[in-house]
């Protein structure tokens, strides 16, 4: 299937989803082309799951315009399952039958004649080393083997477009691996993935990103785009009582954040101090210590939006 | 609709059932245990009712009389008071349910014909102090060698012949209408848990972004039990046919298509419950909701033509006093289906409506 990266997967304009007085997606537009990998990046409760569920229809926006796949949501949304495949948060499979038998399940609701539920299925457990684990009861597989159970059933009928819901919260850094040489597999054959997570090494996996916080859009663009355009300045601070040091950093407004990691400061300072190292050795009273500026990372960036999006500075420990 | 996936769902449904060994012990054995406790225990002809007896007249008339109470099997005479008011304070201990007076005139009584003596009764339970009222007919003649010229044999207004259960037992009623009782449990029980469950183990996510349809769901569901409803059904008959000598007199066909109406009944109306409540609890208390009336109102334990009438609006509203009636008259009097139309049309249209109302109720959504 050729890569059609000019025309959008998805388009929402202006999409707001409230449940009683909670505002749990707030006022979000996006874009997002297809055969890309793009993902939602966002602390708990940013509203990452709301927002994946009201783009698949299962939750009907409070205002706004939703377009996927070229059908209009949620109007279009029976017509949408036959191309989408979703994978929840939290495990949805059925615990009390085999692997198999799960997968002839979602292969029967889908419509498959016997033949090509049964090839299908060697075809997707040969591909997601579920082979020999077909025959067993799924309440006893380890999380790594649910997960990519999950993700076999949720691609059974060949979806051009796959949400992922935090697909790796369960999963040991290995399998993570493994599990996004997969994503990018799928990615390949033509599929558009949206995947949410909560780790840095996953978003900085995607094409493209869109940070979340309290149901506000705060950024967007490619890993690298958001890094080069982060609106501070990375120092690094070794040495010792770098507790006390962080504490009298923070103190100051210029300061957006500052986390230890291992025996050094990772200290963001805004853009508009022009030079922040010195600015870092005054402020903290530090006259011999060790101090360079380095590149930013996605935490950074991701430290740096989500503070300035509710307006007050991050306080709490390394993420 | 799609049959094919109305399968799929069913198959799926049969195996976890099969997996889930305490649901599948339940279908067995709550049956089996209801049917042997409430057979034995149930009836309604009250024997050996705890009774005193005081006797004034001290005579061996007295002694006769109080001896022929006995021997009808009704009562059994554990106490002796020597006055009556030591008697009225025993019953008020509830130290027994009756106590019969006997004047110190009695012969006199005797020879003239006169009422020979009183039975004092606690009428708190109804059906024992009725039973007590049958003894004030007791006849005595056989005490007295040479019945004097007043008194006269009284022949019975009516003759009564007694149809379908001569000896009266009570198991007879009460076998067939539990299984209607068991059935409501059962399957309201299992289907107004199948729903929630879905959604409390987080399948229903899944399952609503599949393009699978509301119907395709909710019958797919519900065919298992239905197969699970004939099996306890026939558990229940066979047993009460081979332990309480139950009679079944009614074809199997008609059997059958009574026991399908009134499952699909029973199944529609656990999905409808199944689809309000947030929670298997909430479900199972709903379950008890529906079933406390089922038994007290639908004539399985009090005559339905016994009850007032807005209790007997109440009864007509619940699917099991449709089949009480049905199953009586298929399994004890025989009777044809064509006699049974408005019960049976009830129960069928019942099971249709409820399944378009649960469906509706059913959104393949999350909020």
């Amino acid at each position: 299937m050729p890569r059609e990266t000019d025309e959008a997967a998805i388009t929402a304009h202006n999409v707001t989803r409230r449940f009683g007085e909670f505002t749990a997606v707030d006022n979000v537009s996006l874009n997002i082309q297809r055969g890309c990998i793009y993902g939602f990046l966002g602390p708990n409760g940013s509203g990452k799951s709301t927002c994946i569920r009201t783009l698949c229809g299962l939750l009907e926006p409070s205002e706004g315009d939703v377009n996927v796949l070229g059908l209009e949501i949620p109007r279009e949304a029976e017509a949408l399952r036959l191309r989408i495949g979703y994978m929840t948060q939290k495990f949805s499979l059925y615990d009390d039958l085999s692997v198999q038998e799960n997968l002839s399940f979602i292969g029967q609701i889908y419509g498959f004649n016997r033949r090509t539920v049964r090839s299908r299925s060697d075809e997707l457990c040969d591909t997601y080393h579920l082979q020999p684990i077909r025959k067993q009861r799924v309440g006893s597989l380890s999380g790594g083997q649910k997960q990519r159970l999950a993700l076999a059933a949720a691609v059974f009928h060949k979806p051009d477009l796959l949400f992922l819901d935090e697909p790796t919260s369960a999963v040991d850094p290995e399998n993570r691996r493994h599990f996004w040489e997969k994503l990018f597999d799928l990615c390949d054959q033509g599929t558009t993935i949206l995947v949410s997570s909560h780790y840095m090494d996953e978003a900085e996996r995607c094409h493209r990103l869109a940070i979340l916080n309290a149901g506000k859009l705060v950024a967007e663009g490619t890993p690298q785009q958001l890094m080069d355009d982060l609106g501070a300045q990375v120092v690094e601070v070794g040495g010792e009582h770098l507790r006390q040091v962080r504490q009298q950093l923070l103190d100051c407004p210029e300061v957006h954040s500052a986390s230890q990691q291992g025996a050094r400061l990772r200290v963001l300072v805004d853009n508009r101090v022009s030079d922040p190292a010195e600015f870092v050795r005054r402020s903290a009273e530090l006259p011999d210590a060790e101090l360079h500026l380095t590149h930013p990372s996605l935490e950074d960036v991701f430290v740096t939006v989500t503070t300035e999006a509710s307006g007050q500075r991050n306080t709490g420990g390394s993420l | 609709m799609n049959v094919y996936r109305l399968l799929a769902i069913a198959t799926k449904e049969f195996r976890q059932l099969g997996r889930d060994r305490l649901t599948f012990g339940m279908v067995v054995m709550i049956p089996l245990v209801q049917l042997l406790l409430f057979g034995f225990a149930i009836n309604t002809n009250v024997r050996n009712i705890p009774v005193g007896v005081t006797d004034l007249s001290e005579t061996t008339a007295g002694r006769l009389i109080a001896a022929t109470a006995e021997a009808t099997g009704v009562v059994d005479i554990t106490h002796h008071y020597p006055t009556p008011q030591q008697a009225q304070k025993a019953i008020a201990a509830g130290e027994v349910s009756a106590v019969l007076v006997l004047p110190n005139d009695l012969s006199n009584r005797l020879v003239r014909g006169d009422v020979v003596g009183q039975w004092m009764v606690d009428g708190s339970d109804s059906l024992v102090s009725s039973a007590l009222l049958g003894l004030a007919n007791m006849p005595l003649d056989q005490l007295i060698p040479e019945p004097s010229a007043e008194r006269h044999i009284s022949q019975p207004t009516f003759a009564t012949s007694i149809f379908y259960n001569p000896e009266r037992r009570t198991a007879v009623n009460i076998v067939p209408g539990l299984v209607g009782v068991i059935l409501t449990m059962t399957m309201i029980m299992f289907t107004s848990a199948a729903i929630v469950r879905e959604r409390e183990r987080g399948n229903m996510e899944l399952l609503i972004t599949t393009p699978v349809r509301p119907m395709e769901l909710m019958l797919g569901k519900i065919i298992p039990y239905v197969v699970i409803g004939f099996i306890q059904t026939a558990i229940i008959l066979q047993l009460g046919h081979w332990v309480f000598d139950v009679p079944i007199s009614g074809g199997i066909i008609a059997l059958c298509v009574i026991t399908l109406v009134f499952i699909g009944a029973s199944l529609t109306l656990g999905l409808i419950l199944s689809t309000i409540a947030k929670t298997q609890l909430q479900a199972m208390q709903m379950t008890i909701f529906v079933l406390l009336p089922s038994i007290l109102l639908s004539g399985f334990m009090f005559p339905y033509q016994a009850m007032p009438v807005a209790a007997q609006w109440v009864a007509e509203a619940l699917p099991a006093t449709h089949y009480m009636r049905l199953i009586r008259a298929v399994v004890l009097r025989d009777a044809d289906l064509g006699q049974l139309t408005f019960d049976l049309c009830w129960l069928a249209a019942f099971t249709v409506v409820g399944l378009i109302i649960a469906s509706l109720r059913f959104k393949k959504r999350l909020d």
